[in-house]
Order: C-alpha cells, then sequence, then structure tokens
C-alpha cells in the first residue's frame, strides 16, 4: 500500500516539510493537550452567551406555549420549521463528506471529515431543539411513536410525511453519531495513550480499549464502508423526506415534484458553506494549515458552485413550471413570491444563492481565503431566505383574501434562532478542545503518498515526464503552505 | 530461562514493518500480532486473518428492521386499525418505504457496530491491552510471543535487520496504565 506512489500531477494533501508520523500526532492534538488561546476563549464567550439566550427562549417557549411565537392563524409555520430545514441541510455536508467521498475514494476528505461530521451531529441537534420547541408540549413528544395506549390503540398517522421525519431524523442523527464516535476510536486511543492522570483514566473509558491490531483495523475499515454505503442513501433520504413535509401538502408553492432533488443539492450546498466558514477560521487558529490546504478550500468551492447553479435551475425551474401549469393558485404563489411584500426575502435568496457563489468561477476569488469566508457566510444567510421563502410566502396569502397576513417575529423566535447558533457553536468549541478535530489516523495514510515531501522526493529522484513536473510546480503555486523557493532547483 | 514475555520490534516506518513480517515468516518466528496507528493493507494476508464476517452481520440486521418496521406498519394499518380514507387501500405500500428504508439502514448501522464491538471487545471501560504506547503514535509494532519461541537474540537480529528502529524483550504482555 505505501509504497505505492500516486501521480504526480495530482495536488499534494498534506503540505509542508519533515512532516512524520508522529508530527501529525503533536499537530493535531496540540489544541486537545494544550490550554485554549484568547481567540478560542473569546469565540466560547460569546457563543455560549448565544446558547444562554437560545436556553432561555427555548424555557420560555416550553414554559408559556408557542403562542410567544409570531404565528398567526394563517402562518402557522414560520421561524421554527425554517430553523429546522436550515439546520438538517447544514448537517448534510459532512455525510457527505465522510460517506460519498470514501465510497468515491476522494482522499482529500480525510482531513476534513472529522470536524464535518461534528458539524452535523451539532447541527442535527439544533434542528431537533425546533421539531421539539414546535410541538408546542414537548413533554407529549413519544406521541410520534407508535406505541400501544389505551385509546384503542390509535395508532401513529403513518400516511404523513411528518412521520417519515420522525424516523429520518432520528436514524439520521444516531447513525451520524456512531459513524462518527467509531472513527474517533482510534484517535482518542492516541490521546489516551499520551496522557496521564485522569485525563488518561477519561480518554481511556472513551477508547473502548482500542489497541489498533490487525484484525481490529481489518475489522473497523469493513463497517467503515458499510457505513459510508447506507450513510449516502440515508443523507439523499433525509432531505428528501424534510421535502415532503412541504411537497406531499396541497399548498401551492409547496406541492411540487421538483422538491426532493432541490431540497438535496440546496442541503450539501448550505453544508459545504458551513464547513467553510468554520473550517477557515479552524485552520489559522489550530496551525492545521498543513493538513487542511489550500487545495481543501479550493475542492469546498468548487462543490459550492456546482450546488449553488443547481440551486439556481431549480428555482427557475419552479417558477417556470408555476407558470406552465396553468394553475393561476400556483402562478400567483409564485408571483406573490417575487414581487409581492416579500419581495425583499425573495430577491436576498436570489442573490446570496444564485448570482454571489458564481464568483468563485474566478480563480482569485476561490483561492481567497477572506473571500471564501465571506461568500460561505452569504450562502448561509441565502438558504436561510429559501427556506423562509418556501414556508412563509407560500403561507401568508392563501386562498382567502381575508385571511391575508404578515408574519412578524417576536423576541422568541429570534431568541431562538440566534441562541441555536450560539449552541451549534458552543458545541464546536468544545469539541475541538477535547477531541481530535482532524481525523490523525486517516491522514496518517497519506503521508507516504500524497503529501508534498514525498512528491518533492519523487521529483528529486527524477524518471519523472518533465512536463507533468512543470504541471505539479504550477498547481503549486495556490498554496499557501508550500515554500515555492524549494522548487527552483529541482 | 529469561523472564520476557513478549518481543516487540518497532518500526518508524510501514514498508520496513512489512519487511520485517516476511523475514519474520522466512524463519518460521510465529508473529503474535502487529499494532500500528493506521490501517495498513496487507498485513491481514500476511498473518493469514480471515476477511471479517462483519458485512453478513450487517445484511442480517438490516433485513431484520426492515422486516419489524414493515410488520409493525402492516399490523397497525391493515390488521390492528385499518381506516377508510377516501376509499383508499388500507395495504397502501408506497407509504411504508420509507419507514421501511430508515429502519433498514438503522438497524445495518447498529447490528453492525455493535458486532464490531463485541467481537472486538470494545466497550467504554474496558483496559487497553496495549504493548506498547506508541503504537497509536508513530510506532509499526509487530509483537512475538517470547516463550517457546527460538533464542530471542535471534530474533532481536532479525528484526534489526529488517529495519526496527527499537526491539523491546517486555517482562509483562501489556503495559498496564494504573
Amino acid at each position: 500500500m505505501s509504497s505505492h506512489s500516486e501521480s504526480i500531477i495530482r495536488e499534494p494533501l498534506i503540505t509542508g516539510k519533515n512532516i512524520t508520523y508522529a508530527q501529525i500526532t503533536n499537530d493535531v492534538l496540540f489544541p486537545v493537550e494544550n490550554k485554549p488561546n484568547k481567540a478560542w476563549w473569546i469565540g466560547f464567550t460569546v457563543a455560549s452567551i448565544g446558547a444562554m439566550v437560545w436556553l432561555f427562549s427555548i424555557s420560555w417557549t416550553f414554559w408559556y406555549g408557542v403562542g410567544e411565537w409570531g404565528l398567526n392563524k394563517t402562518v402557522g409555520w414560520a421561524w421554527d420549521i425554517t430553523g429546522f430545514v436550515w439546520w438538517v441541510g447544514i448537517g448534510h455536508a459532512g455525510t457527505l463528506i465522510s460517506a460519498v467521498l470514501l465510497i468515491f475514494r476522494q482522499n482529500w476528505r480525510n482531513s476534513i471529515n472529522r470536524s464535518a461530521e461534528a458539524m452535523t451531529i451539532f447541527a442535527v441537534i439544533c434542528a431537533a431543539t425546533y421539531i421539539f420547541g414546535h410541538m408546542g408540549r414537548t413533554w407529549l413528544a413519544y406521541w410520534t411513536l407508535p406505541l400501544p395506549n389505551q385509546y384503542g390503540s390509535l395508532w401513529v398517522n403513518w400516511n404523513s410525511a411528518l412521520m417519515m421525519d420522525v424516523f429520518a431524523i432520528s436514524t439520521y442523527f444516531s447513525v451520524s453519531l456512531i459513524f462518527w464516535y467509531t472513527g474517533l476510536l482510534p484517535d482518542i486511543a492516541a490521546i489516551r495513550d499520551r496522557a496521564t492522570g485522569l485525563r488518561r483514566r477519561i480518554y481511556s473509558i472513551c477508547s473502548f480499549g482500542w489497541t489498533g491490531s490487525v484484525k481490529t483495523w481489518q475489522r473497523f475499515e469493513t463497517i467503515s464502508l458499510i457505513l459510508a454505503g447506507i450513510s449516502t442513501p440515508l443523507v439523499l433520504s433525509v432531505h428528501t423526506i424534510v421535502s415532503f413535509d412541504f411537497a406531499t401538502s396541497l399548498e401551492p408553492g409547496w406541492h411540487t415534484t421538483i422538491f426532493p432533488p432541490y431540497f438535496v443539492a440546496g442541503a450539501i450546498f448550505s453544508g459545504f458553506a458551513m464547513v467553510q466558514t468554520l473550517l477557515l477560521v479552524a485552520r489559522k487558529v489550530l496551525g492545521l494549515e498543513n493538513y487542511i490546504t489550500m487545495f481543501h478550500i479550493e475542492s469546498m468551492n468548487k462543490i459550492i458552485i456546482l450546488t449553488g447553479s443547481i440551486v439556481g435551475v431549480a428555482y427557475i425551474t419552479e417558477f417556470f413550471i408555476a407558470w406552465y401549469s396553468g394553475v393561476e393558485y400556483e402562478q400567483y404563489a409564485f408571483i406573490n413570491r417575487s414581487t409581492g411584500p416579500y419581495w425583499w426575502a425573495y430577491w436576498s435568496m436570489m442573490t446570496c444563492n444564485v448570482i454571489t457563489p458564481q464568483l468563485f468561477w474566478f480563480r482569485k476569488i476561490r483561492l481567497s481565503i477572506p473571500a471564501s469566508w465571506v461568500l460561505s457566510i452569504i450562502v448561509n444567510i441565502g438558504m436561510w431566505f429559501e427556506r423562509f421563502v418556501i414556508i412563509v410566502t407560500s403561507l401568508h396569502r392563501d386562498y382567502l383574501p381575508s385571511s391575508w397576513v404578515m408574519f412578524y417575529p417576536t423576541w422568541v423566535d429570534v431568541g431562538i434562532f440566534v441562541g441555536s447558533i450560539g449552541l451549534f457553536f458552543t458545541m464546536f468549541l468544545l469539541f475541538i478542545r477535547v477531541l481530535p478535530s482532524v481525523a490523525i489516523a486517516e491522514v496518517k495514510l497519506l503521508l507516504k503518498t500524497s503529501s508534498e515531501q514525498a512528491k518533492l522526493k519523487l521529483i528529486k529522484e527524477g524518471h519523472l515526464d518533465p512536463e507533468q513536473v512543470e504541471y505539479y510546480k504550477e498547481s503549486l503555486q495556490k498554496f499557501d503552505s508550500v515554500e515555492l523557493a524549494d522548487y527552483d532547483k529541482v | 530461562m529469561s523472564n520476557t514475555k513478549m518481543i516487540l520490534g518497532l518500526f518508524a516506518d510501514p514498508d520496513e514493518m512489512m519487511h520485517g513480517i516476511d523475514k519474520l515468516q522466512k524463519n518460521s518466528v510465529p508473529i503474535y500480532d502487529v499494532y500500528t496507528p493506521m490501517p495498513i493493507h496487507g498485513i491481514e494476508d500476511k498473518l493469514g486473518i480471515k476477511e471479517s464476517r462483519l458485512g453478513y452481520a450487517a445484511f442480517c440486521f438490516g433485513c431484520l428492521g426492515g422486516s419489524i418496521i414493515f410488520s409493525i406498519l402492516y399490523y397497525t394499518l391493515v390488521h390492528d386499525w385499518p381506516m377508510n380514507i377516501g376509499g383508499k387501500p388500507h395495504f397502501a405500500m408506497p407509504n411504508f418505504v420509507p419507514f421501511t428504508f430508515e429502519w433498514t439502514i438503522l438497524w445495518t448501522a447498529f447490528g453492525m457496530v455493535f458486532s464490531f464491538f463485541f467481537a472486538t471487545h470494545l466497550f467504554p471501560g474496558r483496559a487497553p491491552r496495549v504493548m506498547d504506547l506508541r503504537a497509536t503514535d508513530d510506532m509499526f509494532v509487530i509483537a512475538i510471543d517470547a516463550k517457546g519461541n527460538i533464542p530471542h537474540d535471534d530474533i532481536t537480529k532479525i528484526l534489526q535487520e529488517a529495519g526496527a528502529v527499537e526491539v523491546k524483550h517486555n517482562d509483562r504482555k501489556y503495559v498496564s496504565y494504573e
């Protein structure tokens, strides 16, 4: 395996000189084994204030009921389901990176999968809080389960997409969690074997007694591949089912067959944007420039253009089909979206999701860290507006003009939404403190084949096509972690 | 007779470790196990370890999960309380698909991973049976049971010739933590 060397024309996945196996462990575990720096504390303080806002607002909702939200009898779903779909969508990139890219043997996933999977789990937790919050009587949440009861038994409504959602989201969360944790075992063992005292005891319990013997690794690889294989259709099914919440209704603007693929593309789009938002900062703060390289950033930006364009095509198709269907209610729903009282939401969505991501066609922008970061946040704003537009603008003007209203969020709505972002970042920041944010074992696999130093050695040995070497050197120019001077002589 | 229980050959490079395995096998030295910080393909063939059967377990658990939820759906919707919704059929199979699919995945994942934990004896709180602490960091460790083996110095020599950076003669099988 390790004696096989990769084609020179592929970009290196690990940069830097004198990277050894021990160096990888040291670099990745640095934030785990040392006291956090100032940037972490500032981030954590801000995030935990947000989490407290969330705790207060959600407690308020549980205490006084969903009447505290800005909902009215026309708009019965608003920021709650917007937030739910937004967070679930963000979660999807983690599974895409860990599962789909594993099946396609995209080795660049190895250094970003861990944190993306963690992001999935935290995003689904944020999404789940909306589900429980919008039930009103949260303590009756178990009514969504098919439990025998004294009413007959009266079973749950299996014909409802909302029931499918219960099954999809719970399966998605638990399967993602187990996939993530199994992958963490060897890395927790690495922390355990370097720690002392109480830390060693804690990590020892969490490592499940991992040793790294041949049989363990063999089984580990088998289950990783199967988990990836089953997570791939799972992730597609989850957002398909989320879109069924709307698509199986008879509401103009919701009742469309394009929803499943359009939601899945949107989910991957927003998920990758969130991965960018987090990793561009984490890479700098944690000093992981050699592992999360410009190549990784560029690749993710390319996925953002692709999925952003799919979403754009979906918007236009939806509009066209509304006109082409000849159904005046459907047509009105779309005309109202773009020119009605919520025109600003529609055009924010269009601008942020369809127009600005196209800037990534420019190589300079794709390779600029500040530009990528700003655009990734714009995408997330756009994707929030997309869900808001679908939900609120379809509902606020129904068949009876006498019930037409506007939706105005209350402070509780705002508190839960802003707070859920705080909750998400609190969990993420705690994660990077206590667990390795990069999959150590998987990155070590790349060292002998795909690292910059291995490729430099190959060049020095000669025997390579000079044209390909030139191509490789040119591709190195985009890296901010490569010293180009090393390549002048070879 | 020395007190040595385990002889460990520590390699810094996976290729050299593979070379070490070959050399030991050429000299008919049985290998107890190999500990590596990352999965190295090809060791299992050399050591004659059979392919994992977890895939079969995964398949069986998936079928089981799918069947269970399908049975629940059938029982509740068709048998126990059939509801007349606009005269539509009670046994509306397309509606069963998402639930059956999700539970197939759920049971596959959990059944397979718990089988893995069970078969490999992984559970929270298990004392890690580690022979060398660097086996999870940067060392590729070949462990050889010292009892009843050829002279220990010969094994040491074979390992060193293969490129081991260090050879340890341990009196205890596992590095004890506490």
